[in-house]
């Protein structure tokens, strides 16, 4: 209880207010990532007491990611890449005129998921991380073919361009240096390509590009998506009533992005997807997912919350980060003389105590401060006329790739890539498969890889791939996500051949 | 309202074209350092450079009397960052963190976008020797047994990070002295190696030093690829007592852009030098399983010439089919 006291300090309390503030902004900045964020904060947070500190950066990591919702719902850009599936139903939604819905929805998913990663990081956090282990290469590789066949359910239209749109982001994927043995692809000579298509740009370019140049093809009156009407208390509860009556895809969502994030191969970037397409299959109206519903945003955005608690778990018990800002999380551990371990847990460690009560104090404090500043969002991107609005999201996405790793080059490919992704779009090829590629590709590859080389042992190297009962699990869940639109299909005509059907459209 | 907002975000946009314009030409100065320097590293926040610079920033600071600011230019294995050193303004205000072998081993695989001549290493300040570990759980009790064992399985899995690595290369060259079948598994990425080893997907991981000190409790270390023993790491053999003539650490150390004058290498250099003199600093850093290095820009220099003809014929030697 020592920890709760140090929490409701005023002093810290305040400050936990600025982070969660400065970590929504950051997050709903295309471009500027959690990751970042965390890295940002921990200089300032050095001369702090090494429980200060980490409350600081673990409340920024988390507000950051549920910031990302809010760019994904209003603009149809991915705030963080955790908020990737957020933007297949929230900016429909918003079009509608129901983005204040949409935000709250995200908000409370957020909340949610957040604090059920936090119980599972405080209460079971040793035993867990015992899982996580069991992930070896062979379980990378089938974990990224289960993401990569989420395709078929985000397809809404054709699956066959959904394919090629994965395919087309694997490939882009493999431009750099080999992620297993070091050899250079597709570079063309050029020193700067070496490092490859970072994925922030590439987001950048996809999602924001093509959406700021449709704003600019339509016509101004058809641009005001957003309806102007404040929160009401009505519209708060109402939708938070809606939200809690939930639980099981709250939940679902919940113990992926926890599951998920515990890897620390994968993270909110593959949670969100998954879970996302995990809701899509559990549920009775599949074909309504994409148009702007409350499952597709809860789906989303309870996963990536509940994947900061999930990644927080074997960096404190096994000194593994579990995602990329667990990972500079990491590093303020060790500046501040925190050894990871089971001990944190076990003995008496107050300042890992404290800091996962500060977690859940932050969680919450996300609900108020996140929805009046979406609230002024909202409001400010209804009012803005497009004039205003194109060029101010061009200059963020340029600031936003340009940032991430102080490359110019990687505003030019985010730039061509927009381009190509407009054109593309025109095709009929959305960005949500091509990203997932993106996404998914390299972890596809290095874990196929380093399987068959640690595999040089069996008779036949690729029998690693077979070998563990986890890999099958995922095998199986593969295939069945992969052929479940034809189950679904031979499943609701027998149903509406046996007993009539209400919706007459199957 | 919407023109008063047009004019709002007009004037926004001014403002902040105008205050990066503006501090792009502000450091002529004739006395240095007197703006604040900006220490590139050229790895993710969270590993080993950024651990190193954060220890050394304060103290940096304060015998510098300028603000220390770090920030990132990642990926291609420190290339990136190391490639854009070349052409940046050699005014001693942005300096870049370097490392060993990699900015050797880098020009000689491929196109890396830089000469390791230029690459003006101010100070070597510290390193990390490669170290063979198993997990608590392995057959493999010494490194006796991991002949043994490698003899019976050949191919067995060694992880390691990264490729050309000074994991990847202290491998190569214990393949090549000892006869055997070693698969080198490279992992990418903070944390996917060591859960390799912690999750038993590989059987022995060559890691370094500052890593080993994190999981001592669950690893058992076999040699160490140094010239003697190590202080912290008293009952660990170094190869070379085990009769492998296995030497190999990744050093890290600050850098300059070709043409930086000798008055600002020089203020550096001291600088470098000072910090790594800091009680306070050494103990952090060895807490934390870094060894502490001293060279100086001639001797950093002395050791690149060294290394070269080394790294260069064991990775032709062992050049993949």
């Amino acid at each position: 209880m020592v920890g709760l006291q140090e929490i409701f300090v005023l002093k810290l309390f305040l400050m936990m207010c600025g982070v969660t503030l400065v970590g929504l902004l950051m997050g709903a900045a295309p471009g500027l990532t959690a990751t970042m964020a965390v890295a940002l904060l921990i200089p300032i947070t050095f001369p702090l007491s090494t429980t200060y500190a980490l409350v600081l950066t673990g409340t920024i990591y988390m507000s950051a990611i549920y910031g990302g919702s809010f760019s994904a719902i209003l603009l149809n850009t991915p705030g963080t890449p955790s908020s990737i599936a957020t933007c297949f139903d929230g900016y429909p939604m918003a079009k509608r005129g129901e983005g204040q819905r949409a935000i709250l929805i995200a908000s409370f998913s957020s909340v949610y998921g957040g604090l059920f990663g936090v119980i599972f990081l405080l209460l079971l956090a040793v035993p867990l991380s015992v899982i996580a282990l069991k992930f070896g290469p062979p379980e990378y590789f089938w974990l990224a073919v289960l993401g990569i066949t989420v395709i078929a359910a985000l397809s809404t239209g054709n699956i066959v361009k959904g394919f090629i749109g994965g395919a087309i982001g694997i490939l882009i994927s493999t431009i750099g240096i080999a992620p297993v043995g070091g050899s250079m692809r597709f570079t063309m000579g050029i020193p700067n390509l070496n490092a490859g298509v970072a994925l922030i740009p590439a987001l950048i370019g996809f999602f924001c590009i093509p959406a700021v140049l449709d704003m600019v093809v339509q016509r101004e009156e058809e641009i005001h998506l957003l309806k102007t009407s404040k929160v009401q208390a009505r519209l708060f509860l109402e939708t938070f009533k809606e939200v809690m009556k939930k639980q099981v895809d709250l939940l679902r969502a919940s113990f992926i992005g926890l599951f998920i994030g515990m890897l620390p191969g994968a993270g909110g970037s593959v949670a969100n997807l998954v879970a996302y397409e995990e809701a899509e299959r559990a549920s009775k109206h599949p074909e309504k997912f994409g148009t702007g519903i409350p499952e597709g945003i809860i789906a989303s955005e309870t996963a990536n919350n509940a994947v900061v608690g999930g990644s927080l778990i074997p960096l404190l018990t096994l000194g593994v980060p579990g995602s990329p800002p667990a990972a500079v999380m990491y590093g303020a551990l060790l500046m501040h003389g925190v050894q990871p371990g089971p001990q944190l847990f076990t003995g008496n460690s107050q300042a890992v105590f404290t800091f996962i009560v500060g977690l859940f104090v932050a969680t919450l404090l996300m609900l108020p401060i996140g929805i009046a500043l979406a609230g002024g969002m909202t409001k400010l991107v209804s009012r803005l006329s497009i004039k205003v609005l194109a060029p101010f999201i061009i200059f963020l996405t340029i600031i936003g790739s340009y940032s991430i790793r102080n490359n110019i080059l990687d505003v030019y490919i985010m730039l061509t890539l927009g381009v190509l992704g407009y054109v593309l779009k025109k095709l009929g090829f959305e960005p949500g498969p091509i990203t997932l590629g993106l996404i998914l590709g390299p972890i596809a590859e290095t874990g196929l890889i380093q399987s068959l080389l640690i595999g040089g042992t069996l008779p036949h190297s690729w029998m690693i791939l077979f070998k563990y009962p986890l890999s099958w699990v995922l095998i199986i869940l593969s295939i069945t996500s992969l052929f479940w639109p034809l189950f679904r299909k031979i499943f609701s005509n027998k149903a509406s051949n046996s007993q009539q059907s209400p919706d007459p459209e199957v | 309202m919407e023109r008063f907002n047009k004019r709002i975000l007009s004037l926004i946009l001014v403002l902040v074209v105008l205050s990066l314009s503006l501090t792009s030409c502000t450091k002529k100065e004739a006395v240095y350092p007197s703006t604040p320097i900006t220490y590139v590293l050229c790895f993710d926040p969270g590993g080993e450079s950024d651990i190193t610079a954060r220890f050394q920033q304060p103290v940096l600071t304060k015998l510098l009397s300028v603000p220390i600011a770090i920030s990132y230019i990642t990926g291609g294995g420190g290339g990136t960052g190391w490639s854009q050193l070349t052409t940046t303004t050699p005014d001693g205000y942005t300096i870049f963190g370097t490392n060993l072998p990699h900015i050797i081993v880098q020009p000689l695989t491929g196109n890396a976008g830089y000469k390791t001549e230029q690459i003006d290493n101010i100070y070597m300040f510290e390193s990390t020797p490669c170290i063979l570990v198993v997990g608590q759980n392995s057959p493999i009790r010494t490194f006796d047994d991991f002949l043994k064992y490698a003899k019976a399985h050949p191919g067995m899995s060694v992880g390691g990070s990264g490729e050309p690595s000074s994991n990847s290369l202290a491998l190569a060259r214990l393949a090549q002295l000892s006869n055997l079948k070693l698969t080198y598994v490279s992992f990418t990425g903070s944390g996917t190696a060591i859960t390799a080893l912690l999750g038993g997907h590989v059987d022995a991981l060559m890691t370094y030093t500052s890593t080993f000190i994190q999981y001592k409790d669950k690893w058992l270390p076999l040699a160490v690829a140094t010239e003697g023993r190590l202080g912290i790491l008293p009952d660990v053999p170094t190869f070379k007592e085990l009769g492998y003539d296995l030497v190999e650490k990744a050093y890290r150390g600050v850098a300059v852009p070709p043409g930086t004058p000798e008055n600002i290498r020089k203020v550096l250099e001291q600088a470098f030098e000072k910090v790594n003199q800091d009680p306070e600093v050494i103990k952090e850093m060895e807490n934390l399983g870094f060894i502490m290095e001293n060279y100086n820009e001639a001797q950093s220099k002395a050791l690149v010439d060294q290394l070269t003809p080394y790294y260069t014929q064991l990775l032709e030697t062992t050049k993949k089919p």
